[in-house]
């Protein structure tokens, strides 16, 4: 049974409808990112659970009980924000027990608990500490410790890691999963960042103009994108034209490349020209162990990433990107070379229109 | 040459703000004659009148800054967080003191709340001196809600606000419990300004005839010679202690907000 459900969810502001008809299940102690564009309505929905903006249409339930028309403050859920917020005129310790002195926890309680919360977050040592005294990412924790003290129903995150540095917002993205993975909470978290929703999420929603694209797995939603909005948004994507040779098993030529797909393609007919995309991994420069080249080119640049070499192949005024493992034995195209690809069968995916 | 002209206009400008600050108080030393003394201040100091007219219009400016907190922070809060395009307005309305003077404003409550209106204030000692707060918290208004409406630009009201929603937090517990802490210091500098208005003030007092400290000095002035002298410079020595006291907790502030 689902834990926090969605139904027709629906927001306007004036006459501007910035959601619309928004339905999601979330399982008890799932971990969901909304990802999306800005101005897509992620942060909006995301508010609407919070209670901070009211639903022009639909219904939110937490464990079964209505909560569309109940204030923030009665929903028993915990929030953390980009900017911190936590309350310049209180400790460490006081901000972490807030929470826990509005609901009028016992001393004692409100003590071993503050300490857990802590503990958990390893700030134990800072607990005397004003926010100004603090680093950006050591406050944001203090945060996720302050919204998961009163024990919520649901841990809201909205874009917790973007003021934060790349190396710390790395860090402390695995240290949220792992917390909400011990705790067993439900979560939300919003996110523009791919990369940071594709490594910590259960489920992805991938949100375009107020709906919801494409729900499913970090897997499921970059190798299997259902709409050319996700498929363009999530991670690099090349688009080429083939022509279709037998729908009923997925063969298609490619330049000069005769590829199967892994699945037929429907809804076309054989000799029609079709949009194939792929992502860089698919591609590798084509040798005698990888068949007839499909795509042929210039090289425009190679640009080091670290741990891959990312080539940009004009190919025929497509531009084409592929990737390459960086090691140190391997030849780096170099720009104004000319290159042939090869692309792996199970790499490849039809557009739809 | 530049430089030799902005010292001479400082130097001018200050000698016309001294001097006669200086006169005044070498005056009001030369009540014994051929000797200075602190005669005309102990007079003063000790003078029965001037302990009870000090202490009523320090109860009433007391009272005032309370009132002033309780109308200005929730204002200013509301309208920051849920009704930012009516800032002007309320910003216009707050100034409002600042151009219609002391004497039209307590003509208009003698006339509201006479003996003979639906609400007879001024038929009371009690109901004159909530008026003559009533009348203090107006014209302490421009300088009150701009010092409070400048601290809370200092902090993220809408996102402290929803933090402390989301924690389980009413509306009185974010406004004692986080917003006040965190615009102490411009409240504080407001009530300063309120106190030294207060005390200072003469129109609505002697109009609504209430033994304040401002009529006090008007009476003194008119029927003593070194007395005056010396009651303006300890109502110098109070309006300047309010704004180095505004100073002190201004840089209290800054040093507590220090990032490391």
């Amino acid at each position: 049974m689902s834990f926090l459900t969605l139904t027709h969810l629906q927001k306007s502001f004036g006459s501007v409808k910035v959601v619309h008809d928004f339905n999601m299940t979330i399982e008890k102690g799932e971990f969901i990112s909304f990802l999306g564009p800005s101005g897509c309505g992620k942060t909006t929905v995301l508010r609407m659970i919070a209670g901070f903006e009211i639903p022009t249409g639909g219904t939110i339930e937490i464990a079964g009980k209505d909560q569309t028309n109940l204030r923030p403050n009665q929903r028993n859920i915990g929030m953390v924000f980009q900017a911190y917020a936590l309350f310049p005129n209180m400790s460490v310790f006081d901000n972490v027990a807030f929470g826990l002195k509005v609901a009028g926890k016992p001393k004692s309680e409100i003590d071993a608990r503050v300490k857990e919360m802590l503990k958990l977050i390893h700030l134990e040592h800072l607990s005397d500490r004003y926010p100004y005294q603090m680093s950006g990412g050591q406050q944001q924790r203090v945060a996720l410790a302050r919204a998961l003290a009163p024990k919520p129903q649901v841990l809201l995150l909205d874009e917790p890691l973007s003021a934060l540095d790349a190396k710390i917002r790395v860090s402390l993205r695995e240290e949220i999963r792992q917390i909400q993975r011990q705790l067993g909470i439900t979560t939300v978290f919003v996110t523009h960042d791919q990369e940071e929703a594709l490594s910590i999420s259960d489920r992805i929603v991938v949100m375009n103009a107020g709906k919801a694209d494409q729900i499913g797995t970090p897997g499921e939603i970059y190798n299997r994108p259902t709409t050319r909005f996700v498929a363009n948004f999530v991670g690099t994507l090349n688009v080429i034209e083939a022509i279709l040779v037998n729908a009923a098993t997925g063969t298609v030529k490619i330049g000069e490349e005769v590829v199967s797909l892994p699945q037929p393609i429907t809804g076309k007919s054989d000799g029609q020209s079709i949009s194939i995309a792929f992502r860089p991994e698919a591609a590798t420069i084509a040798g005698p162990s990888t068949g007839p080249a499909a795509v042929t080119g210039t090289v425009l640049s190679s640009n080091f990433l670290g741990s891959v070499v990312r080539t940009k192949v004009d190919a025929g005024g497509n531009i084409i990107s592929f990737d390459m493992f960086n090691q140190a034995s391997a030849q780096i195209p170099k720009a104004g070379e000319t290159v042939s690809l090869s692309l792996q069968p199970d790499g490849l995916m039809v557009l739809g229109d | 040459m530049k430089r030799f002209w902005a010292w001479g206009a400082l130097i001018i400008g200050l000698l016309y703000f001294i001097l006669p600050l200086i006169g005044m108080t070498n005056f009001s030393l030369k009540m014994r004659r051929g000797v200075y003394s602190f005669d005309a201040y102990a007079k003063v100091l000790g003078d029965t009148r001037f302990q009870e007219t000090f202490s009523y219009s320090v109860t009433l400016a007391l009272l005032t800054i309370l009132v002033g907190v309780f109308l200005v922070v929730p204002t200013a809060y509301w309208v920051r967080l849920k009704l930012p395009f009516l800032r002007p307005y309320i910003e216009f309305v707050t100034l409002l003191p600042l151009v219609i003077p002391a004497i039209v404003v307590v003509f208009g409550y003698i006339r509201l709340y006479n003996t003979s209106s639906w609400l007879p204030l001024t038929g009371t000692a009690l109901g004159t001196d909530v008026l003559l707060v009533a009348g203090y918290t107006m014209l302490a208004l421009p300088y009150m809600y701009r010092a409070v409406d400048t601290g809370l630009r200092t902090i993220d009201v809408t996102t402290l606000t929803e933090a402390a929603q989301s924690l389980g937090a009413g509306w009185f517990t974010i406004i004692t419990r986080i917003i006040l802490p965190n615009v102490l210091v411009a409240v504080l500098s407001g009530a300063f300004l309120t106190f030294a208005i207060v005390i200072g003030e003469f129109t609505m007092a002697a109009l609504l005839n209430r033994p304040a400290f401002g009529p006090y000095m008007q009476v003194l002035g008119a029927n003593r010679a070194y007395e005056p002298a010396a009651l303006a410079v300890i109502a110098f020595a109070i309006t300047w202690g309010c704004l180095g006291l505004i100073q002190l907790v201004s840089r209290f502030q800054k040093s507590a907000q220090r990032p490391v």
